[in-house]
């Protein structure tokens, strides 16, 4: 890279050949006001608060005019001030002329205290204005979405918003209207502002015009106390920076981390987090009455219930930790598990999962090498399997789209291995490499072009499409071509890195657990935060519940398995621990407590209180269900036998599990159910923030063309555990595939239409 | 120095059914097209760089040296992609009216320089971007356009007349490239200039429509006869409009470097009683001259010298009955209305600027008010993303430095020291406050043409 020499303010710098002179100053630490000027965006030159005068353009001549610094390039020799007569008075002046029709009303204004305007009016400005006139007025304020609100008269048109919807998560439902003094942002005719990214507007306005309805008046910013964060929606590790007040977050940030989110996060985990304050928010340990009623309880007598009743099942236990805990509470589970309860179960998945992804997980992510975000940066081509980034990972999603062919920057080839070319995709630029639902293993292996610049990026979904894994990690193998896999879940990646998953093929996944406590094998659950409704079978999920003997559950909320536990022991919120994230990389993400509550534990102490009190116990109670769980090991149950058939098959492409394509040859009427979540959908953590919610995308199937005017624009769904109505919609899909999103309607598909893998029938409603 | 008018895109404009290919071509049109298609492309560039055109839309660029900014066609970024020719045909700046009577009068005359234009630039694609309220001019294009594909001579050039939709700002090329794609008409960043990625991000070359509507004459007559015409640096010939509190507005085609003062001579002098007091030389963006300035010569040289700018040789006479703040207010109003908004300067400068003048009109405010309107045209000038916020200035600027003692007479009376009406086009009729020699009715736009072009005619004949 060539590097350029030039003078700033009497400093002499060196910076790469093409730097923009504004950023040149950064360098040397002179700060040039600026407004419409982004490191993220594009330049645009558009405000002119960055003038400076150039007296040498590094060609002996100056330039007769002061020039807009964020959009000329530095020059060999080249003289700038920053901070003269001439530069100073040409930033002077567009300071007043941007203050001409602003109201001024920062002592009640959201951004006052962390206003760039208001701090460069004050290191920039006059002080006092020359203009007496009349402001133009705007009717404020107006809602851009459901949760963004904007206050024309307060904004100063830099355009930072209407360009980070185009250029970023490439949404442009905002734009520019009318011109001169009218000019304003405002909707696109005929679009709206729908996107998962829309908070990052609020956050990098540099004034107080965009607000979100929830924080709109809450705070100023200099009551807000500020603590860094990891995000805990998605397996991404998003950097961010939670503000809080009084014992309350009252919004949440961008953290700025160019090595994972640079400066944007989702609207998720921008505006989910008011969960924690939720009104069944558990604040003390309840213990269940002979009567079957809960009672709370002290913490002393619940965990040692807990350890009593948890001995007196022996190691006939299954621990399942949930995917939202920390790197510490996984270690926590998987301890309790193998250790205290001397080789109890535990598995971490809270979600259709299958024997082949258990021995994916052991032999190809844990302990695997990293894969990175720079990877991403520097793959020529990156395919994705069972992945939808936008909805999924919506870090990853942004840090592909930097690299769209349309960017002409380097760009990259992207594919994507699913049932249709999704709305995340297309901004991707992703060409679809068509799949029916549960096929990806066939398609998988027809892959071309896959080299050892190449990324595979393969989403949890895949674990119940026959034999995919194992395809993916082969081709990635002997292409040399990188493999990643990218779970949805924060704590994920950590509980795999700490064991909380079968590890031998004597241990019982999640599923096989279940089964094991409905034909009695399993005596006592464990149960940290798994949703039933997100389990492979809801119903036989929460039938172990009511069947166990003994169930104990470490939950933040009031929930379908608090009902039915017998001990109750809260947990602590993600902002009322420390702890450590791992993201989809195997990158460690840690984050320091917000809150330090009285009598809050997270997890890990939580099974560590139980543990100490464990021995005790099993002394009396626990010796004969132990030698029980002994024997099984011994001789395999049916559990067992099951799986090490299903493991046996050595080419995962011959055993196509065919029952979804044989039924849909002999009914006709059946279709593949193709399915992910939403980013924004009814899930457990997302609620509090009806603004928020409101931005969810719609829930509507997707149907061909064909089957849209077959069907009507309303159908029912019907699968093996119910029926769904819902409107239809028509997408590039194969005629025999439906799509729906998995929870954003009732309990969510696996427990109101099929089982995975299933067919379903659709019919007119 | 040339005394005489040099009708040569007006020369046809008197003709019987002008507009029409019949008459266009029964006076030798579209023979430099015929004459350019013998030509190598690049031999055609090199004539209009010999020619000295420069752009007839107000920089005064030398339009040759435009077309060899092109990135080669068989290398570099822009291998593979294609070339476009686009017409920048938005005239709307106040007092610049060349073009539109141009193309009301003789579209072929632009089509074929479009022709010969696209052929030299090896582009198969040519946009005319034409003021959307102009609508009969745009049926003109149309039925032009088609008479000549129709006949032939187009070959495989396609010419797509577009019709703006009414904004000041799409006459600024970067803003009319944007417009023409469907987008937002506001300036684009630059570089990368249109030669390099203009129209949809592909080699571009903008002409104003009177400077490709003089490329068939240079080819036909040659281009040492074009660079023969005019001043050393301002070559060749270019219409003057003159407007206002003349006897005889109109269109006067002469060579570059005749003085208003001769203009005026040809166009019957200012309204009759009355003298000149200031004027623009090339539309109301660049400074105003007053009756000191009768003798500089109209090329790019000698008026940028005398402090202002040729422009687009829009010369509006405006005599003594005319206030210069209400005027000046006029035209800030116009650059408020018109301010795309893209930049901070522009957009808040001249909604500020309307605010105080409109206060000094009034006769209130205070002397303290000239000060202020200097330094905010001193913060708008050379601070804004184009030229529109410059322009913006210049009247205001000019203005008071020729008549500041103005401006404090209307504080001094409390309000504007003139009779509004005696400035007005119905003066005469006893309204105003002097008594003048009856005038001819206020001549609709097409007979001011026709005046013009028989103005023209006659000159010819003299000859």
């Amino acid at each position: 890279m060539t590097e350029v020499t030039l003078t700033i303010d009497g400093m002499p710098v060196t910076v790469a050949e093409g730097t923009l002179v504004i950023r040149a100053a950064e360098t040397v630490g002179v700060q040039i006001p600026r407004f419409c000027d982004h490191p993220l965006l594009a330049p645009v030159g558009a405000c002119r608060q960055c003038l400076v005068d150039i007296p040498d353009a590094g060609n002996g001549r100056g330039f007769p005019k002061p020039q807009a610094s964020c959009t000329i390039p530095v020059a060999e020799g080249m003289v700038v001030e920053t901070n003269n007569a001439t530069a100073s008075k040409a930033q002077q002046g567009i300071m007043e002329f941007l203050l001409v029709n602003h109201p001024l009303d920062c002592p009640v204004c959201d951004k006052g205290g962390e206003c760039p305007l208001q701090n460069q009016a004050m290191s920039n400005g006059q002080g006092e204005t020359r203009f007496d006139g009349v402001k133009r007025t705007f009717a404020k304020p107006i809602s851009l979405s459901p949760n963004i609100l904007l206050d024309r008269e307060r904004c100063i048109v830099c355009q930072r918003c209407t360009r980070f919807a185009a250029e970023i998560p490439g949404d442009p439902g905002i734009t520019l209207l009318e011109r001169g003094a009218q000019q304003q942002i405002g909707v696109a005719a005929g679009k709206d502002f729908s996107s998962y990214f829309s908070g990052n507007v609020i956050q990098i306005c540099p004034v107080g015009a965009l607000t979100s309805a929830e924080y709109r008046f809450r705070s100023r910013p200099f009551d807000l106390v500020s603590i860094p964060g990891v995000a805990e929606h998605d397996a991404c590790g998003a950097a961010i920076r939670i503000d809080h007040r009084r014992g309350r977050v009252l919004r949440r940030l961008a953290g700025n981390d160019p090595e994972v989110n640079e400066e944007w996060i989702s609207d998720k985990d921008r505006f989910a987090f008011r969960y924690v304050d939720a009104a069944d928010r558990l604040r003390y340990p309840m213990v269940r009455e002979e009567s079957g009623e809960l009672r709370p309880a002290s913490w002393l007598e619940a965990f040692d219930l807990a350890a009593r009743g948890l001995a007196a099942a022996g190691a006939a236990v299954g621990v399942l930790p949930g995917g939202r805990g920390t790197l510490e509470d996984a270690a926590g589970y998987a301890a309790f598990a193998r250790e205290t309860l001397a080789g109890a179960d535990v598995d971490f998945r809270a979600r259709p999962l299958s024997a082949e992804e258990t021995e994916f997980l052991a032999a190809q992510v844990r302990g695997a090498g990293p894969v990175t975000y720079a990877d991403l940066d520097a793959a020529s081509d990156v395919v994705l399997v069972g992945l939808e980034p936008e909805d999924e990972a919506g870090t990853i999603f942004l840090r592909l789209r930097k690299r769209r062919p349309a960017t002409g920057s380097g760009s990259v080839r992207i594919r994507t291995v699913a049932p249709l070319l999704s709305p995340g995709s297309a901004k991707l630029g992703a060409e679809l490499v068509r799949c029916a639902p549960g096929a990806e293993a066939a398609v998988i292996g027809k892959l071309t072009e896959v080299t050892e610049e190449s990324v595979i990026l393969v989403g949890e979904r895949l674990a119940t499409s026959p034999g995919a894994l194992a395809v993916a990690a082969e081709l990635a193998r002997k292409r040399g071509a990188k493999l990643a896999w990218v779970p949805r879940r924060a704590g994920d990646r950590g509980a795999v890195e700490a064991g909380a998953f079968p590890l031998t093929e004597h241990e019982r996944d999640a599923d096989q657990i279940i089964d094991g406590v409905l034909t009695g094998d399993v005596r006592a659950l464990v149960v940290g935060g798994v949703d039933p409704d997100d389990t492979a079978d809801p119903a036989a999920f929460l039938a172990a519940l009511d069947a166990a003997d003994f169930v104990v559950s470490l939950e933040l909320r009031e929930s379908e398995v608090t009902k039915r536990a017998d001990v109750v022991l809260p947990v602590a919120a993600v902002t009322e621990k420390a702890g450590t994230y791992l993201t989809w990389e195997g990158r460690r993400r840690p984050f320091p407590q917000v809150f330090n509550l009285p009598a809050t534990y997270s997890d890990a102490q939580i099974l560590a209180q139980i543990a100490r009190r464990y021995d005790a116990h099993s002394e009396t109670g626990g010796f004969e269900a132990r030698s029980a769980r002994t024997s099984t090991t011994g001789t395999p149950s049916g559990g067992f036998e099951a799986r090490s058939a299903r493991t046996s098959t050595t080419d995962p492409l011959v055993e196509v599990r065919g029952a979804p394509a044989t039924s849909l040859e002999t009914t006709g009427a059946a279709f593949h159910l193709a399915t992910w979540k939403l980013m924004i959908d009814n899930g457990r953590m997302q609620v509090g923030d009806k603004a928020y919610s409101a931005t969810a995308r719609p829930a509507a199937a997707l149907l061909s063309r064909k089957n849209v005017i077959r069907f009507g624009t309303t159908v029912t769904i019907t699968g093996d555990r119910g029926s769904i109505t819902m409107p239809a919609r028509e997408a590039e899909v194969a005629e025999d595939v439906v799509w729906v999103p998995s929870n954003s309607t009732g309990r969510g598909v696996l427990a109101d239409l099929a089982s995975p893998g299933s067919t379903v029938e659709v019919a007119p409603a | 120095m040339n005394t005489e008018l040099l009708p040569v895109l007006t020369a046809n404009w008197g003709d019987e059914r002008a507009w029409t290919l019949g008459a266009y071509r029964a006076r030798g049109g579209y023979e430099a097209l015929e004459k350019a298609r013998g030509m190598e492309p690049e031999d055609v560039v090199e004539a209009v760089k010999a020619s000295g055109l420069r752009g007839r839309g107000g920089a005064g660029f030398p339009t040759g040296m435009k077309w060899g900014f092109l990135p080669p066609l068989d290398e570099g970024p822009a291998a593979g992609k294609p070339r476009y020719l686009v017409v920048n045909a938005d005239e709307s700046e106040p007092g610049t009216c060349k073009d539109i009577p141009l193309m009301m009068a003789s579209p072929h005359t632009l089509i074929e320089g479009v022709a010969i234009s696209a052929h030299a630039i090896r582009a198969q694609h040519a946009f005319i971007y034409l003021r959307g309220e102009v609508l009969h001019v745009y049926r003109r294009l149309l039925a032009a356009a088609r008479e000549a594909r129709e006949a032939g001579l187009l070959g495989d050039l396609e010419v797509i007349v577009h019709a703006g939709a009414g904004a000041y700002i799409c006459g600024e090329e970067t803003a009319l490239l944007d417009s023409l794609e469907g987008r937002r008409g506001q300036p684009r960043l630059r570089p990368p200039f249109p030669a390099v990625a203009g129209l949809y991000a592909s080699p571009t070359v903008i002409n104003n429509a009177e400077s490709i509507a003089t490329v068939p004459a240079i080819i036909k007559n040659g281009a040492d006869w074009f660079a023969g015409l005019g001043t050393e640096k301002s070559n060749g010939v270019g219409i003057f409009s003159l407007s206002g509190h003349v006897t005889r507005p109109g269109q006067y085609e002469a060579p570059l470097g005749i003085t208003l003062r001769e203009l005026l001579d040809l166009a019957g002098g200012v309204r009759a009683g009355h003298e000149l007091k200031f004027w623009t030389p090339g539309g109301s963006s660049t400074p105003l001259f007053t009756a000191e300035h009768l003798d500089v010569p109209l090329d790019f040289e000698s008026v940028s010298a005398a402090g202002s700018m040729l422009g687009t040789r829009a010369l509006q006479i405006f005599d003594e009955t005319v206030c210069v703040v209400r005027a000046v207010l006029r035209w800030t109003e116009f650059y408020k209305h018109e301010s795309c908004g893209k930049c901070t300067p522009c957009r808040e400068g001249t909604y500020w600027l309307a605010q105080v003048l409109a206060r000094l009109e009034k006769g209130q405010g205070s002397e303290a008010d000239l000060d202020l309107l200097l330094d905010q045209c001193d913060n708008i000038l050379g601070r804004s993303f184009c030229a529109l916020g410059d322009g913006a200035t210049s009247p205001i600027t000019s203005s008071i430095k020729y008549f500041r003692q103005e401006y404090v007479d209307h504080l001094a009376r409390g309000g504007c020291p003139f009779d509004l009406a005696a400035s007005t086009a119905w003066a005469s009729s006893g309204f105003g406050a002097r008594k003048l020699a009856p005038q001819p009715p206020q001549a609709p736009p097409v007979e001011v043409r026709a005046l013009a072009s028989l103005e023209t005619k006659a000159t010819e004949e003299d000859r």
